[in-house]
């Protein structure tokens, strides 16, 4: 009882070190907020107009796909900063005290959802304000709100482990970006697959991602479901079962470089 | 814990990483309250030793309780009684000083208002008031590591690791640490230290173990590891032109054994420091040799190093060709 305890109030401890350091650094907020931006902008306006999306205006199309990529994204912070921790001999502090351990990571994880939060309201409204609407009712929104938060959570942890393995804050930032990136354009997210060469398509199709878009877009503006709700939060629990197991692993035997 | 207990206890600790053997069978005793001083060169294994005792890592082989409790099968317990202070200064730098040590207050679960007392008692004594709504990223070097040391301190653990302590502080700072640790030793607290220095040790520890690669090559007081080098000596730079042998001649009744001559220094170990410069310097101008510089020198953990290991204890002498390919 008494460790149950001690694992929430070491999870919020470290959350709020968390969100503080966001705070200091507000760079760090051009990174989750100013980019996402961004991308819908130059979605929108730039490429919209050639992309054909059947049944759906490109703006409809277009803004589950990018939301899930930028909560997906979100979690770079926990990267950058447990490498961090792990360079500066802070998790060699941490893993000396008599703290329920997996804090550093749970903390971390749980600012990360304070600030998809903050990113998610961003996004909704530069959608609104771009021309996005909703066309299902409050139930559907409020669960596909809440598949958004799943999915950002889980990639958190794929984000804890990259953050725990990589040999630099730098490099773990790099591995996000250049193994993440593409797996999130080769997906629904963007384009419909079936634009995509012969080659690529069943790659797209089989993409847990395009399953998560397929499932904000079935939430957000009625598109059909079939299995993609379902399916998008066996493969959240899916990762935060293997990648939870991973960072653990890794900060039990974390050592400061 | 009352005196005569140990505090630390290892036993044949051993810890490879691929083939370079960090630790090759070490045994440490440590009394609870006293101080106890591992010396030694780069690599020699003293950050590896550390983080064994505190839970960091494994041993390959071999045992160890701190507090009394096993560092592999208690380690719970056992972090509740200990601080650590590692090499490089564990603070956050995109906190203040009195958040970071607020953070550590709350990871001891000492409660909110306790850790804010604490953490402000600990500015206070590290002389880190003025600086402590600061953020850690605009900290001098020796700020960071009194900030790191008063971040151990936060639980009044009992026994304390300090992993090279003083490394890159002025003397000033240093000092004003040894005073702190001392105050601290004064209270009753168990202290393990590494440090490459070697009049830190002599000056902080009870007992010393002098190790190199891996491996404890001497151990003892500071008085007894300096007992193994001799007393004290004369050493004389001759002036140019001085005669080396009728030096020698003329110092002769005045030393214990034959004088040593070397690149023009000549050193006397002597039957009795009493007098012994003004007595050398009449004997020299009885003989006639001019003298650019004469002093009586204390034997140094140094020269216990020199003659233990071969080699000077500088750091920068001792890199090893696995140590340069680690990263
Ligand atoms: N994580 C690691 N991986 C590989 N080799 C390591 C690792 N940690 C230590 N070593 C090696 O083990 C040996 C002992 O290292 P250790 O850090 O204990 O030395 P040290 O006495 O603390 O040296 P220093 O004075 O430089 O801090 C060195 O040769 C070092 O290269
Ligand atoms: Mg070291």
């Amino acid at each position: 009882m008494k460790s149950l305890a001690y694992a929430a109030s070491d999870t919020t401890v470290l959350a709020k070190r968390s969100l503080l350091r966001i705070r200091r650094q507000p760079d760090l907020l051009v990174g989750f907020t100013i980019q996402p931006v961004m991308f819908v902008l130059l979605f929108v306006y730039v490429f919209g107009g050639a992309i054909e999306t059947p049944g759906l205006d490109y703006v409809d199309f277009l803004m589950p796909g990018i939301i899930v990529q930028s909560m997906v994204f979100g979690g770079f912070v926990t990267a950058l900063g447990l490498a961090e921790d792990l360079k500066k001999g802070l998790i060699d502090r941490f893993r000396s005290l008599p703290m329920w351990g997996p804090a550093v990571l749970t903390g971390r994880i749980l600012a990360d959802v304070g600030t998809n939060v903050i990113q998610l309201v961003v996004m909704l409204t530069v959608g609104i304000l771009v021309g996005f609407r909703f066309a299902t009712g409050i139930p559907e929104i409020v669960a596909g709100v809440a598949l958004l938060l799943l999915i950002g959570y889980a990639f958190s942890w794929v984000f804890a482990f990259i953050g725990l393995t990589a040999s630099s804050p730098e490099a773990s930032n790099a591995y996000g970006f250049t193994i993440l990136f593409p797996v999130t354009f080769v997906s629904s997210a963007f384009v419909p697959p079936e634009t995509m060469p012969d080659w690529l398509r069943p790659v797209a199709e089989h993409n847990p991602f395009t399953t998560m878009v397929d499932a904000e877009r079935a939430l957000f503006l009625g598109t059909p479901a079939g299995n993609d709700v379902w399916g998008a939060v066996a493969w959240c629990f899916a990762i935060i079962a293997v990648f939870g197991a991973l960072s653990v692993w890794r900060y039990r035997r974390a050592v400061t470089r | 814990m009352a005196g005569g207990d140990v505090a630390i206890e290892a036993r044949s600790l051993r810890k490879s990483y691929g083939d370079v053997h960090a630790l090759r069978g070490v045994d440490l005793d440590v009394p609870s309250g006293t101080v106890f001083g591992l010396l030694g060169p780069n690599g020699a294994g003293k950050t590896t030793a550390v983080r064994i005792l505190t839970t960091l890592i494994e041993p390959d082989d071999g045992s160890a309780r701190v507090a009394g409790f096993d560092v592999v099968g208690e380690p719970a317990q056992l972090r509740e009684r200990i601080g650590l202070a590692g090499q490089y200064a564990a603070v956050d730098e995109n906190l203040s000083g009195f958040e970071n040590l607020e953070l550590v207050g709350r990871l001891y679960h000492l409660g909110r208002q306790p850790s804010r007392a604490r953490a402000r008692e600990l500015l206070h004594d590290f002389g880190l008031e003025d600086a402590a709504e600061r953020l850690v990223r605009t900290y001098s070097g020796g700020m960071r590591r009194r900030l790191d040391l008063a971040a151990a301190l936060v639980a009044r653990p009992p026994i304390l690791f300090l992993d090279e302590p003083t490394t890159g502080l002025d003397l000033r700072s240093r000092i004003a640490l040894w005073e702190a640790i001392e105050a601290l030793v004064g209270q009753g607290t168990t202290v393990l230290l590494t440090t490459q220095y070697l009049d830190e040790a002599d000056r902080l520890a009870d007992r010393i173990a002098v190790i190199d690669h891996g491996m404890v090559i001497a151990e003892g007081s500071p008085e007894e590891l300096k007992g193994q080098v001799g007393g004290e000596r004369l050493e004389i730079r001759l002036a140019d032109g001085g005669s080396r042998d009728l030096a020698i001649g003329a110092l002769r009744p005045i030393s214990e054994d034959e004088p040593a001559c070397e690149n023009g220094l000549l050193r006397v170990p002597l039957l009795t420091m009493r007098g012994a410069i003004a007595d050398a310097v009449r004997r020299l101008d009885e003989a006639g040799v001019g003298i650019d510089d004469i002093a009586v020198r204390r034997p140094t953990l140094d020269d216990v190093f020199l003659k233990l290991t071969g080699h000077a204890a500088e750091p920068e002498a001792e890199e090893e060709p696995e140590e340069a390919a680690r990263r």
